[in-house]
């Protein structure tokens, strides 16, 4: 009964050179981090990661009223808003906005947000041109593939992967040298930067009090997309908000450090509303779209609306021992590693992919990196729940409900357990160290699962129980 | 005054490493506790927790509760079991509960084996001898939800003859993650070979820890691969002599 | 029913809040800024740029400035923007420096044939090694991001610590320019196997120039 989820993890856990790829792209960005969080260098990172929380808390509990804030603010510099409930109302602003300026060409920032509602096809299929140009995003737009890493979107390609797709797609032949391919990139985005007619970008953080819109970036790619044509289009989760512009110092503080290791990215920009009268260039619009696409159904719950504070520094991907293995194309949507673990569920609900919640040995290694302190273990544990809930209501998985059901009611009777821990001793070879194999007919289910990786224990010649008894107390 | 330490063993000490629970009573004994071992002690019930059934765990829990009701301490072979009851107990039932209560009670009271040591016994060195190069293993829950760290280097360090070597990935988890390990058991023999690789980089020939679901885990891919190491239960090594 | 009042009717009913009732006020703003001295912020603030690899001078004059731009402009085209402080010492009379743009299609064009950008900075944080332009008639954007070679001239004390005393010196930048932005070294991408490559889209190479 093995399923898509199951299929991709052993395609990628059988293939060494992607291993090797996302252990040493992951590692890297690990050690980067330690470097950069370090008390020597940054003695006020955990209350950094306090304050963040906070914030973020205080502004998902009243967002409505932070939401108006910022629409207010938006208008009253010149900007607009467009509210979106799901990813079809998004492209039909962007289109209506395209056909009455007669835009063709848009150029697209980095945006998870985006990608999460497969904006490109859906303008691409009307006709429109919508090029990415994060060089990353670029490449998988070429490929037709999906990011691979929040933050390092083609870290499963090579150079050799990349000058396949340029000899396919721009007719560039055998181009190897990295460099070289960046700076063919470079030519091909810089034409259509300069044509553009709309960009598009994210945001990593909507600014209430300003009415602004912050990027973070190192390629100068947004700079671009949001300096050079004439209309700026945002495209944001409602989710994104924070309260004042100085909540910037804790949160920028914060997310490149998460994420690359950087103090600051090489760039941020802080965006509010069009050009002003006197400015020599700049967009001449300005427009913000806030996405809902689930995100209100994830204030229900109390616990879990914790999930919304996520600033998609990649640093739980990173750290994630299970996100090293099965990377991210494993995971069923665009988000991967543990946010992907626990937001998926949420926004498409936890029967889409019941395996997901429990791909996970709860290390803990995603919380102590979290920069907003996400306690993602204990959501994974609440979504784990309400995967056996919905099991339970929909009367499936019941050979392994009854399993846990006998155990509880075994467990919570001693005699009736110790007579059970003895018989089920008594069924393997006893006190013989680790079994490479067992007999046939218990090489079955989780057993055979142990056995297909490690050797498994036998039984203690006697137990614990056993043995205090001999000795007389 | 000898004071009375009651043990909690674990399930997978019982029946599958009953020589770490002996070593721990032993090391304890020999620091003058009196052990009381409550017969009618089952499992943790965090295999149920994990896994998604809360009603079932709580059934345990309750049971669990009623056994270690009057402890003084209860000391535990294990972070991941006295995280799950020091931790997990309250969250399972409703702050109005009496059982609720009763895990707020409990909770301050258990204590993960070298934490005990090192804080209520107030020892670090315990007299212990072992030839060997080692190297610690940091389980998950004893290190991020029970934030116990420098404890068992300690009183590894007052270990006469046992060379202590750090691995890089110390923190790394095993892979072990409880059904974690039969659902994905591809990826989870992966961390384990990982975590390997990092051991075999100390040139340690003896892996400690204080969760032995770590060490079946690591012993088990040890095994496997057919490597001259050994894996041994910290309470194991304090009662080497 | 519009989508805006779909969603904010749907976040108020998931949280359990009334329309329009005023939040509990949000935790303070966390702003700190050390001590430091005007030296010790121009050390600080040319070795970070020059960890990033940027190239950094410290002018004791403004004619040293203009004698070291004088040299990495001399034979190549340059556009610089419109600041004051550029023009006064006189960067913007050097050969083949072309500057005072007023038309937005004149400076893209100036600024996309351009090898160098010559810019000053309102501010720079110490801290990071980062240039603040703020978008203004004497700062146009694409100065600083369409030529492949971005110089930065900043008078000392026009250098802060970091974020928080720039964040404490303008709690609202919006109200002054629509665009605010913070540069940090080269342009750079790592996006092929972690092969750093700089000046992917912006600038690969920044100098900083610091002034008394």
């Amino acid at each position: 009964m093995s399923t898509t989820f199951d299929r991709k993890i052993d395609a990628t856990l059988s293939d060494p050179r992607l291993q090797n790829a996302i252990y040493k792209a992951t590692g890297r960005l690990m050690s980067h981090r330690k470097i950069a969080v370090d008390s020597d260098v940054l003695p006020e990172f955990e209350e950094l990661r306090t304050q963040a929380n906070a914030v973020k808390r205080h502004t998902i509990e009243n967002l409505d009223w932070y939401l108006e804030q910022f629409e207010r603010n938006v208008l009253a510099h010149g900007g607009h808003v467009h509210w979106a409930r799901t990813g079809t109302d998004v492209a039909d602003v962007i289109l209506g906005l395209a056909k009455s300026r007669n835009a063709s060409l848009i150029v697209k920032s980095k945006s998870m947000t985006t990608e999460e509602i497969d904006l490109n096809e859906r303008l691409e299929h009307h006709g429109l041109e919508s090029v990415e140009t994060d060089l990353g995003e670029y490449i998988i737009q070429l490929k037709h593939e999906r990011p691979y890493h929040i933050v390092a979107p083609a870290l499963h390609l090579t150079r050799y992967d990349v000058a396949n797709v340029f000899e396919k797609k721009l007719g560039v032949e055998n181009e190897t040298e990295i460099e070289n391919q960046t700076m063919i990139a470079r030519r091909v985005l810089r034409d259509k930067f300069l044509r553009a007619d709309i960009g598009i970008s994210g945001a990593n953080f909507l600014i209430a009090d300003s009415g602004a819109v912050a990027l973070v970036e190192n390629e100068g790619n947004a700079r671009l997309t949001t300096s050079a044509p004439k209309v700026h289009i945002a495209v944001a989760g409602i989710e994104k908000l924070i309260p004042r512009a100085q909540d910037l110092a804790t949160f920028l503080k914060l997310l490149g450090r998460s994420g690359t290791g950087q103090p600051l990215t090489v760039y941020t920009s802080f965006l509010s509303g069009p050009r002003r009268e006197d400015e020599v260039d700049g967009p001449e619009e300005f427009h913000v779209i806030l996405l809902d696409s689930g995100r209100t159904k994830l204030l229900a719950d109390p616990d879990k609306r914790q999930s919304l504070y996520c600033i998609r520094c990649g640093a739980c991907l990173n750290h994630c021992p299970v996100y090293r293995k099965i990377g991210g194309h494993s995971f069923p949507w665009v988000y991967s590693g543990p946010i992907g673990a626990i937001i998926t569920p949420q926004f498409h609900g936890v029967e889409s992919e019941p395996g997901l919640p429990f791909a996970s040995s709860l290390c803990g290694a995603c919380a102590e990196v979290c920069p907003v302190k996400i306690d993602i273990p204990k959501i994974l544990l609440e979504l784990r729940a309400d995967v056996k809930a919905s099991e339970k209501r929909h009367a499936v998985n019941e050979a392994e409900r009854a399993v846990f059901r006998t155990f509880a009611y075994v467990a919570s009777r001693p005699k009736l357990w110790q007579r059970a821990t003895k018989l089920a001793a008594r069924l393997g070879p006893r006190g013989q160290g680790y079994l490479k194999k067992v007999p046939g007919f218990m090489n079955v289910g989780p057993v055979r699962a142990w056995l297909s990786q490690r050797d498994l224990p036998a039984p203690a010649e006697k137990s614990f129980r056993e043995m205090w008894k001999e000795r007389g107390r | 005054m000898p004071q009375r330490v009651s043990i909690f063993v674990t399930c997978i000490v019982d029946q599958l490493f009953p020589n770490a629970g002996m070593a721990m009573a032993t090391v304890l004994e020999r620091l003058g506790f009196s052990i009381d071992f409550p017969e009618a002690q089952t499992c943790c019930g965090q295999p149920a927790f994990n896994s998604g059934y809360r009603d079932e765990a709580r059934t345990v829990a309750s049971h669990t509760l009623k056994v270690l009701e009057g402890a003084d301490y209860v000391v535990v072979p294990s972070g991941s079991c006295t995280s799950m009851m020091s931790h997990h107990y309250e969250e399972l039932f409703a702050p109005g509960d009496a059982r609720h209560h009763a895990a707020e009670r409990l909770s301050p009271k258990i204590y993960e084996f070298s934490r005990f040591l090192t804080e209520v016994a107030q020892v670090e060195d315990v007299g212990a001898r072992l030839e060997t190069v080692a190297t610690y293993h940091d389980s998950c829950h004893a290190l991020r939800e029970l934030k116990i760290k420098e404890a068992p280097r300690r009183l590894l360090a007052n270990v006469k003859g046992l060379d202590l070597r750090e691995m890089d990935a110390a923190e790394e988890c095993c892979g072990f993650g409880g059904t974690f390990s039969v659902k994905f058991p591809g990826v989870s023999g992966g961390m384990a070979r990982t975590k390997i690789d990092s051991i075999l980089r100390t040139g340690a020939s003896t892996v400690i820890s204080i969760d032995s679901s770590c060490l079946m885990q690591l012993q088990g891919a040890i095994s496997r691969a057919g490597l001259p190491i050994r894996t041994m239960h910290l309470a194991e090594v304090l009662a080497s002599r | 029913m519009t989508a805006r009042e779909a969603i904010l009717r749907d976040v108020r009913r998931n949280l359990g809040r009334a329309e329009g009732a005023t939040p509990p006020p949000p935790p303070e703003p966390r702003i700190r800024i050390p001590e430091v001295s005007r030296e010790d912020r121009i050390a600080r603030m040319l070795e970070r740029v020059s960890a990033l690899a940027g190239k950094t001078l410290h002018a004791r004059s403004a004619g040293d400035a203009v004698e070291y731009v004088a040299a990495r402009t001399a034979g190549q085209t340059a556009v610089a923007s419109n600041a004051p402080f550029l023009r006064q010492i006189g960067v913007t009379e050097l050969p083949g420096v072309q500057s005072g743009f007023t038309d937005e299609r004149n400076l893209r064009e100036a600024c996309a044939s351009a090898e160098i950008g010559i810019t000053s900075a309102d501010y720079a944080l110490a801290d990071t090694g980062t240039l603040v332009m703020m978008a203004s008639p004497a700062e146009a954007r694409l100065v600083s991001l369409l030529p492949p070679v971005h110089m930065a001239i900043v008078p000392a004390e026009r250098i802060l610590t970091g974020l928080d005393e720039l964040f404490s010196l303008h709690p609202l930048p919006a109200s002054e320019t629509s665009s605010m932005v913070l540069i940090t070294g080269p342009s750079r991408t790592a996006d092929i196997e972690q092969i750093l490559v700089r000046g992917v889209h912006g600038p690969g190479e920044i100098h900083v120039v610091v002034v008394d």
